[in-house]
């Protein structure tokens, strides 16, 4: 293929073939960023949370009266062993918060009473015995939590238990030798707490930037934490989900009616539980989605516009091309060169375009270095476009009859 | 010569549909994205209250001192006092009263049992404040008014409700002077607000959320609610554990968990409060230099981080689309200016001027700028429309479609098309009448 004359006819449409070079290059420096936002954003949503999602439902229970500590006890007492006696209820737990429930209780671990500098912070999470066993969680090491262990505790007091179940992110994180069992850590308090089991995987309640460097760093107290309302947990037996839903809360009601469960949000599925936490995410990454497609459609619709233009206003130059033997096929060529040259010397001048907006939001808005792959990608996708919507104008040029070239205009 | 222009424009636009189409789809596009994710983000980073922003102030006070700043190992150095403070430095500045106006307020879930015994009891969001916090945010009340200093310092069982509440509790009407029962007590009502939920919730950003579709439904005096146990709803953030357990205890505890605002009305009068805070923490925490912090409101809005980035990002990314819109009508533009040389070379032969053909093409690049706004409008309502089907509810809720926006849609669109059309236009203009007369 001849780039010469190209290069040369190109010298005379200086300002049109700027403006598609500029042009791609602000859509591949845009998509391919927009394009990383929302893998981002996908691979956040599709973190798992270690627990069985398909099985469990919520129940945010508010105490309606003002209870004595001891009357909350005991009432959380008599509603669980109600809820584990339905006929659709596998198992059922109270805590203050869950996976994904996004009110997060952390504390600072170090592993000296008087250390200033934490070592890690670990979401905390109260469980019973039931705990493991309704969330789904797989113990890797160690012994679940003793009927004895468990201890009522009031709001504000903080009395570190002397055990935890921690999961095993948090126990590499503190003995990265991967002894950590039976070992001690301090949670904000001169009080050691003994590593008794491990859990393979459970995640903090909320997904937020600042707790990323410690996801999955989960800890769970042998406590009953007595506020002024709780969560039961409650994992319903493989495909009884709607039954377990209706009876648990009737159960509930039936047990006392002071207290509050909303009826819009008392009782969430995880799925709705997931669904929520991560609402945002999935909206930006539908949003950049819906940008990005606009965008190639509106570059390549420019790029079909201005082709035909050239086409038209070389009609004649191809008809003497034609005339002096060239074949449709060469003319098909040289248009689609054409657009290959353009198009990447655009690419070209995107590529440092998208690093330049990958490092500016890197410093301004907390994002994380774009991988080559997603400018590759972007590249790609660019030439393909430009090939395949420079097409049916060169096709079209292609059938331009050599007669043209006799005509005067 | 304008009419004729029109006309020209009008004449030429209908020559050729397809790139006419192409042009105002691009302008229409471009406008409808970054008008539908600039109305979101007008939202949520306005000033929730214009009138008084200015003279509202948030002070912060390290309770922790310079061991608390070396905790994270990733975070070193002075990363400033924590932003919310304790109940013991909060009530100090209170009784001080060193404001025109000052409120210091924390979040409170309480339930309302109805009197009706046939309704199950129901949890509110509400605030437990002091009763200059109504006079210092200019709360709209429809019936009665706010509590008096007296009833802060007796503790009276007193309450503001919202509408919301109103509606529901009472079905409306002037409630002033009836009893509400909150936590089996019995509270009287003394006002009755209009609708009033400002987004941000900046007085208390930290505890109460950033942006929220429900409103706060009940306000009761702060004495009275730490009297009666009712405990934070928000956070509660330590650095040490409190030394006595229960609701007292955090009370006495140097956790932080209290939100604070004063209205300070002039800049002496700022300024005066910054001694005053320093003087303060001087004597409340003589082991460590004052580290104190009096921030403006839109000035803390903007440190808490308000304004979520995915709504800037958005924009950003939305901006961006236009800017592309613009060059890609430009290169459209270029090419139907540029096809018409022969017919500027007569109109150039016949006498027209350059100023002439600059009009002539500015109007018609104007008229597809015009027309790509009235599509961008009418895509901009469905984005707002629509938006709520992609954001979280409580924050598309806030986007909406008003006369303001309507005009900054239709303008940005006809200066965006006339933008794209400068380059075009001035190269249309500079045809050389003479070589289009020969060369045809």
């Amino acid at each position: 293929m001849q780039i010469q004359p190209i290069l040369a006819a190109l010298r005379h449409h200086k300002a049109g073939t700027m403006l598609i070079a500029l042009q791609i290059a602000l859509t591949l420096a845009i998509v391919c960023n927009a394009l990383f936002i929302v893998h981002q954003k996908l691979a956040h949503l599709s973190q798992p949370t270690g627990i069985d999602e398909a099985n469990i439902f919520v129940i945010n229970n508010q105490w309606a009266d003002s209870m004595s500590g001891p009357q909350i006890d005991a009432q959380m007492q008599a509603d669980l062993a109600a809820l584990r006696q339905l006929p659709a209820v596998h198992d059922a737990t109270a805590s203050e918060s869950y996976p994904l429930s996004g009110y997060d209780w952390d504390d600072f671990i170090t592993m000296k009473p008087g250390q200033v500098q934490k070592t890690t912070d670990a979401a905390v999470y109260f469980g019973d015995t039931h705990f493991l066993d309704t969330l789904g969680l797989k113990l890797i090491a160690g012994r679940n939590f003793r009927a004895d262990e468990i201890a009522p505790l009031a709001p504000h007091h903080d009395t570190v238990p002397p055990v935890a179940i921690v999961t095993q992110k948090l126990a590499d994180k503190l003995y990265p030798n991967g002894s950590a069992l039976g070992k001690t850590f301090y949670a904000m308090n001169p009080a050691p707490v003994t590593i008794i089991g491990i859990v393979q995987r459970l995640q903090r309640q909320e997904v937020e930037t600042w707790s990323a460097p410690y996801a999955y760093e989960s800890l769970i107290f042998p406590r009953r934490l007595d506020g002024d309302g709780t969560y039961y947990i409650v994992r319903a037996k493989p495909g009884e989900m709607a039954a377990a839903m209706r009876e648990a809360e009737q159960a509930l009601i039936a047990q006392n009616r002071m207290r509050i469960i909303d009826p819009k949000d008392g009782v969430l599925t995880f799925a709705q539980v997931r669904h929520r936490a991560y609402d945002s995410d999935r909206g930006t990454a539908i949003l950049m989605g819906i940008i990005c497609a606009v965008l190639l459609v509106i570059t390549g619709a420019g790029i079909v516009g201005l082709t035909s233009f050239w086409v038209g206003q070389r009609r004649k130059q191809i008809g003497i091309r034609r005339a002096l033997g060239a074949t449709r096929r060469d003319i098909l060529n040289y248009f689609l060169t054409e657009n290959f040259l353009i198009s990447g010397a655009g690419a070209v001048a995107g590529i440092v375009l998208a690093i330049a907006i990958n490092l500016w939001m890197i410093a301004y808005v907390q994002m994380t270095r774009m991988p080559w792959f997603y400018v590759l990608a972007g590249v790609v996708v660019l030439l393909l476009l430009g090939q395949g919507a420079a097409l049916a104008p060169a096709l079209r040029a292609s059938r331009v009859s050599p007669v043209e070239a006799t005509r005067s205009v | 010569m304008f009419a004729y222009y029109l006309d020209l424009a009008l004449r030429s636009l209908k020559r050729n549909k397809a790139l006419t189409g192409l042009m105002i789809l691009t302008i229409g596009f471009g406008v409808a994205a970054s008008m539908t994710t600039w109305s979101v983000f007008r939202a949520v980073s306005g000033d929730p209250i214009p009138q008084k922003s200015a003279e509202l102030f948030v002070p912060q006070i390290d309770p922790w001192g310079p061991t608390a700043r070396n905790v994270d190992p990733t975070q070193p150095g002075d990363i400033g006092p924590p932003d919310a403070l304790t109940y013991e430095d909060a009530t100090a500045l209170m009784r001080d009263h060193r404001a025109s106006l000052q409120s210091a307020m924390y979040q409170v879930g309480p339930s309302v049992v109805p009197t009706d015994p046939a309704k199950h009891p129901f949890s509110v969001p509400g605030e437990a404040v002091f009763g200059e916090f109504f006079r210092m945010l200019d709360v709209p009340f429809k019936y009665g008014t706010g509590w008096s200093t007296n009833s802060d310092a007796s503790r009276a069982q007193v309450v503001v409700i919202s509408s919301h509440l109103n509606d529901q509790v009472f079905g409306g009407g002037d409630s002033v002077g009836k009893m509400l029962n909150i936590e089996g007590h019995d509270y009287r009502v003394v006002g009755v607000l209009k609708h009033w939920n400002p987004q941000p919730r900046f007085y208390d950003v930290v505890n109460a959320g950033t942006f929220n579709s429900q409103p706060d439904d009940l306000f009761l005096p702060f004495n009275t609610a730490i009297a009666m146990g009712m405990t934070n709803q928000g956070s509660t953030n330590c650095f040490q554990s409190p030394k006595q357990t229960g609701f007292v205890g955090l009370q006495h505890s140097s956790c932080i968990w209290i939100a604070y605002m004063a209205q300070l009305d002039n800049a002496s009068a700022v300024r005066q409060y910054k001694t005053y805070l320093d003087g303060f923490a001087r004597q409340r925490y003589p082991d460590w230099a004052p580290n104190v912090r009096l921030r403006g409101l839109m000035a803390w809005l903007d440190y808490e981080h308000v304004v979520p980035p995915d709504t800037k990002i958005s924009l950003y990314v939305a901006l961006g689309l236009l800017l592309v819109c613009l060059v890609n009508t430009a290169g459209l533009l270029l090419a139907k200016f540029m096809r018409r040389s022969g017919e500027i070379g007569v109109r150039r032969a016949l006498g027209a001027s350059r100023r002439q053909i600059y009009a002539q093409f500015l109007i018609e690049a104007g008229m597809v700028g015009l027309a790509g706004g009235v599509l961008g409008l009418a895509l901009t309502a469905f984005g707002i429309a629509g938006i709520g089907w992609v954001l979280p509810r409580d924050i598309a809720a806030l986007a909406h479609l008003d006369w303001s926006l309507l005009l900054i849609t239709l303008g940005v669109a006809i200066v965006a098309a006339m933008l794209a059309g400068l380059y075009p236009t001035l190269r249309a203009a500079a045809v050389q009448p003479a070589w289009q007369l020969k060369s045809n």
